[in-house]
């Protein structure tokens, strides 16, 4: 990704460049954040849950994510599962295989901080952001596929607001709402 | 086969075994000293016993209490041997020339509880790293990678 890091930069000092450079990025980060091929780095049961994502019922494959075996041609890895510390080198070797630009999905409790195997063990990672940098975490011990559903359209609202010139970012309107709609609750004056 | 039935039937071919011979739960045991356990597993494998079923290990304080469970296919009954050896030197005999199961069982007990299985033909570590060091299932195991569990209670 050199020459676009150095186009980015180089546009960003053109005068009227910067014209350039929005609609570049617009164009970048659209087809960045609709294409992302995962690496499924399930090593658990939360990896259950990342295989019934892709199968007919819930297909993320509509999202344009569908797993590869290659790290070489993946955009985000999705951390499945229980890293063990004899484990975690050959993540971070998968990791270092993938080309950037790169994301990273912790997916499950055990993932996110250790989990249930956070305190008193000797053999468990306590989390994948101890050597990982990690942008979307995902909470559940599994979380369903809906959640990693919400998770890949959380990196690309992410995805977004990034540029191919380092240090800006862009700021943009959400696609989806991040919560559900607030729904006014009436008081019915009972407890009053 | 209960193991009364078997306790009947094992002390009238080896009357040697009536003083170690108890059954704890149900389930027959035999405890050996540890010079004398891969005798004892060998003369229990002539009697019947052909399936070597796990070895693991308990951290008793001074002594480590090596467990052997065998199970007899054809008399459908398990027995338990248990030996002990002391914490500094523990080590006891190899079973992989009796069972060739033994040999992962023995690997993983000597990587997480530290006893040397003597006789055993590729003895390292098999679940932990192998720069690992120190026997993490020891009761004095210290490591600073542990978050030590807050008290809630």
């Amino acid at each position: 990704m050199a020459i676009i890091d150095d186009l980015g930069q180089t546009l960003e000092k053109m005068p009227g460049g910067s014209v350039i450079l929005t609609s570049f990025d617009a164009l970048l980060d659209w087809s960045r954040g609709h294409s992302l091929w995962s690496q499924p780095m399930g090593t658990a049961c939360c990896a259950m849950e990342l295989i019934a994502s892709s199968f007919s019922k819930f297909d993320l494959d509509r999202h344009g994510t569908f797993p590869r075996a290659d790290p070489r041609s993946v955009d985000v890895m999705v951390v499945a599962g229980t890293i063990s510390r004899k484990m975690a080198p050959a993540v971070l070797r998968v990791w270092e295989q993938m080309a950037e630009p790169r994301w990273c999905i912790a997916m499950g409790n055990c993932t996110v901080s250790g989990g249930i195997f956070h305190y008193d063990t000797y053999a468990v990672m306590p989390g994948v952001d101890s050597f990982l940098p990690v942008d979307v975490y995902i909470a559940g011990c599994p979380p369903r596929p809906e959640a990693l559903q919400d998770a890949i359209l959380q990196l690309r609202d992410k995805i977004r607001n990034e540029s191919v010139a380092g240090g800006r970012t862009y700021e943009h309107k959400l696609l989806l709402p991040t919560s559900s709609p607030r729904v006014a609750i009436e008081d019915r004056g009972e407890s009053a | 086969m209960k193991a009364e039935d078997l306790s009947e039937r094992l002390l009238k071919e080896f009357p040697d075994l009536a003083s170690s011979f108890s059954i704890d739960k149900g389930e027959a045991v035999v405890t050996v000293s540890s010079d004398v356990v891969h005798d004892t597993i060998e003369r229990l494998k002539g009697f019947g016993f052909n399936q070597f079923e796990m070895v693991t290990a308990v951290d008793r304080g001074e002594n480590l209490e090596v467990v052997y469970i065998l199970h007899s296919l054809g008399m459908k009954v398990v027995i338990w041997v248990r030996t002990f050896v002391p914490r500094d030197a523990a080590w006891v005999a190899s079973m992989v020339d009796l069972y060739t199961a033994a040999d992962w069982l023995e690997r993983e007990v000597y990587d997480l509880f530290g006893i040397e299985f003597r006789g055993h033909p590729d003895l390292r570590r098999i679940m932990m790293p192998f720069d690992f060091e120190g026997s993490p299932l020891r009761k004095d195991y210290v490591d600073e990678n542990i978050i030590p569990r807050p008290d809630y209670i």
